[in-house]
């Protein structure tokens, strides 16, 4: 059989990401996902997707918050848990670092449309925030989840 | 002018492991499973949906040299591997039901079933890091 090409493994932790940003995912599990220790998955992660993985989380977390501003007639703070984060106040901070608006004003400025039958692993890739637009509010310790809570 | 599209290519990192993953889970069925001495033992490997016989997937190997030089090889595997590779689409009447079926057979999901405009849908990687997806369209 021919082995997998560590990036593959990575790839599990990243869609990991994806697939459960709502819940906290602490670097443990990522790690444990792609098989490695917590610290080596880190750097790793990094070299390979060119950002760390809390940074990816917390920019998943802010695109499918747009995504529902836009969307959805939610409350901010009903988004804001929606996606996995616990404090309003940091939401509304990364987001506007993010977006350089607030939600409410995102919301006001982006009105629901019609739009191409697009399918959402597009619209997740293409809506995602540039990471290097924005700082996290507070830094990080060892637990993702409570990064921004 | 162009009548027909027949195949599609999807490349892989292992095609025993592909094929397993596109019949055994995926529920497609083997079409063409051809190995060919006199070209250095090339497989060629298809595969396609039960009732659609007119469009295969092939699961082509990532082909060293001749074909490809040993550094393009090695890059084209590491682009899968970051899922940076294609994808394929699909279709289902009811894509819950299938994301619950497919779930069941071990298929990795990173996307659950979705609400969309245009339906619903949902998304999973085969092995070699392939982006797959389903939907179910609304009429």
């Amino acid at each position: 059989m021919t082995p997998v090409h560590p990036a593959r493994h990575l790839l599990r932790a990243k869609d990991l990401v994806d697939a459960r940003y709502r819940e906290p995912l602490p670097v443990a599990r990522l790690a444990s996902t792609a098989h490695l220790s917590p610290a080596h998955f880190s750097r790793e992660f990094r070299r390979t997707f060119g950002e760390p993985p809390h940074q990816y989380l917390l920019t998943r977390r802010l695109e499918r918050a747009a995504e529902l501003l836009r969307n959805t007639d939610w409350s901010v703070a009903e988004i804001c848990t929606t996606v996995g984060l616990r404090s309003l106040g940091s939401f509304t901070t990364s987001f506007g670092r993010a977006f350089g608006l607030s939600p409410t004003a995102y919301r006001a400025a982006h009105p629901p449309r019609q739009r191409a039958r697009i399918p959402t692993c597009v619209l997740q890739a293409w809506s995602r925030p540039q990471p290097s637009t924005f700082r996290e509010d507070r830094p990080v310790g060892a637990g993702l989840a409570s990064s921004h809570g | 002018m162009l009548k027909q599209l027949t195949n599609v290519q999807v490349w892989v990192h292992d095609q025993d492991e592909a094929l397993a993953f596109y019949t055994e889970k995926l529920g497609l069925e083997l079409r063409e499973d051809v190995t060919v001495p006199e070209m250095g033992n090339f497989r060629w490997l298809s595969v396609g949906v039960p009732g659609q016989d007119d469009v295969a997937i092939t699961l082509m190997a990532i082909p060293g040299p001749p074909v490809f030089d040993e550094d393009t090889r090695q890059k084209i595997q590491e682009l899968m591997a970051r899922g940076a590779g294609g994808g394929l689409f699909f279709a289902t009447d009811d894509v819950r039901a299938s994301y619950d079926e497919l779930s069941k057979r071990g298929v990795e999901f990173l996307q659950e079933p979705t609400e969309q405009p245009y339906g619903v849908d949902a998304g999973f990687r085969d092995p070699s890091g392939n982006n797959m997806r389903m939907a179910q369209l609304r009429q």
